[in-house]
């Protein structure tokens, strides 16, 4: 589908992950981050184990280890958190080139930072093979409530009508000579993000009228199109299974 | 036979006292081309929003097809919003779902159409247009042009009995404008045009009505009320600098 083009975290190629159906990849995630997360922290080798896992899922669907990594730097502000739980950790401590760690600290940092890291790469997989479209369509096949996915569908469709608002607007802001260096210069910023507010629920209501001339009751056509086949969930469940294995693998062993 | 459409001594104010119709009167029969002119609030949005029960609570009536609008009567406004096709300036208020297919299936699939049928009415409308090229598209990746066209078969797809465009030439490039016309002339509906743009109204309808102050002041062929200068002239309704409606009438026989 062309819906995805212009963004920034998909990518447009075909691959056997991309041809998925999307709720199956939507719940392969969920289910591998959850038993990630759930993980006791001190088994190394279950983590191990994940990454292999996202390593190949990646390999499948022909994702670059660079591309992923740029994309995974979204997660370094929480990372930056964790480093300072070492030094402001309780109880035993061990010297490290001259520093002075709480051990409990460098598992709570670690703890933070591998479930972190494999939740991040596992979710852009999912946004690289699957466009925002089938997201959505994916999550109202999983009985999502249609509530949601109807505000997903609008914020889609609009997001980049709005961003265009927004860059006419700074671009008649800098014609007329605006130029903001000092903080007391936010105010045009401010003001037109109110505008923008406005412009948005109008059109909100303009929209609104518009569908309701088309005879909308206050319920969205069931999209069309098959759901996912019985294979396809039983290759997408394989994800899961595998780090079930090694989660309990690791915590009986 | 029936008339497409009969608006009989309709009023209506706003709820904040503003009044915007005074006893509008107004036939349309099956086939007709009529442009619906007017300055800036003269109530011609105001009329517009009547014809599918959007807007009510005045008095008068309204009468689609031989079948009378009644607000308080759910089924039978669905099939008014069926019958009463109308098209917004802005495509973007439209055109609100992720394809360009998805929104043209909008309106018949509220109607309760689905599946083959569903798809066949989509080509169907997609082809009066000329965009069948493009149903997989997102509007937002499309032309202004392609845009309204595509607006104009969303409403298509409901199989209308009179199609109401507001504005529809407006922010058009010229050939955009020519490709316009030419789709709207080939389309076996009633056409209520509601226009600022003289030319076109001469170009495409017959008949032209004068909407002023909520009051229908003129109703006559097209070329005669455009000839008539004083008439313009006392309805803030001007043409183009160096344009002869009588040489331009001249052209089209």
């Amino acid at each position: 589908m062309a819906a995805g083009h212009a963004h920034p975290l998909h990518l447009d190629h075909d691959s056997p992950v991309h041809r998925l159906a999307p709720e199956v990849k939507i719940l392969a995630t969920l289910l591998f981050t959850i038993i990630v997360v759930i993980t006791p922290r001190t088994e190394f080798l279950a983590f191990a184990g994940y990454g292999v896992l996202l390593v190949v899922v990646a390999a499948l669907a022909r994702v670059r280890p660079l591309w992923l990594a740029k994309r995974a730097s979204i997660e370094l502000p929480f990372v930056l958190l964790a480093i300072a739980l070492p030094f402001a950790g309780h109880g035993e401590r061990i010297t490290w080139l001259g520093l002075s760690l709480s051990v409990d600290g460098l598992y709570g940092a670690w703890n933070i930072f591998i479930k972190g890291t494999l939740g991040v790469l596992a979710s852009l997989l999912l946004a690289a093979s699957t466009t925002m479209r089938d997201l959505i369509l994916g999550l109202d096949r999983l009985r999502c409530p249609q509530v949601f996915t109807q505000i997903a569908t609008f914020m889609l469709r609009y997001i980049d009508i709005l961003a265009d608002d927004a860059r006419r607007m700074r671009i008649a802001r800098l014609s007329r000579g605006y130029d903001p260096r000092f903080f007391w210069q936010v105010k045009a910023f401010a003001v037109s993000i109110g505008a923008l507010f406005l412009r948005a629920f109008e059109r909100g209501e303009r929209v609104y009228l518009a569908m309701l001339s088309r005879g909308y009751t206050g319920r969205l056509p069931a999209p069309e199109g098959s759901g996912a086949t019985a294979a396809q969930w039983a290759v997408s469940a394989t994800l899961p299974l595998v780090t079930a294995a090694i989660a309990i693998a690791a915590v009986l062993r | 036979m029936k008339p497409s459409l009969e608006v009989a001594g309709l009023d209506y104010r706003y709820p904040d006292g503003t009044t915007a119709l005074r006893g509008v009167d107004l036939h349309i029969h099956r086939g007709e081309r009529v442009a619906l002119l007017g300055p800036n609030g003269a109530g011609k949005t105001t009329l517009v929003l009547h014809l599918n029960g959007i807007l009510h609570g005045g008095s008068g009536r309204v009468r689609v097809g031989g079948l009378d609008v009644d607000p308080s009567d759910r089924a039978r406004l669905t099939e008014i919003r069926r019958r009463v096709g109308i098209v917004f300036q802005d495509p973007d208020d439209q055109l609100f779902m992720p394809t360009v297919a998805e929104d043209v299936g909008f309106g018949p699939a509220n109607l309760g159409v689905r599946g083959a049928e569903l798809e066949a009415r989509v080509d169907e409308a997609l082809a009066a247009v000329k965009m069948t090229d493009h149903r997989t598209h997102t509007p937002h990746h499309l032309s202004f042009g392609q845009r309204r066209r595509v607006a104009v078969a969303t409403v298509l797809a409901m199989r209308p009995e009179i199609l109401v465009l507001d504005e529809p030439s407006s922010n058009l490039d010229p050939a955009s404008r020519r490709e316009l016309s030419q789709i709207l002339r080939t389309l076996p509906v009633t056409l209520l045009m509601v226009t600022h743009d003289l030319p076109y109204a001469l170009e495409l309808c017959p008949r032209a009505v004068i909407l002023d102050a909520g009051a229908v002041v003129a109703d006559g062929p097209t070329a005669e009320i455009l000839a008539d200068a004083d008439l313009l002239g006392q309805h803030r309704l001007e043409l183009p600098y160096g344009f002869d409606p009588a040489l331009a009438a001249a052209q089209l026989r």
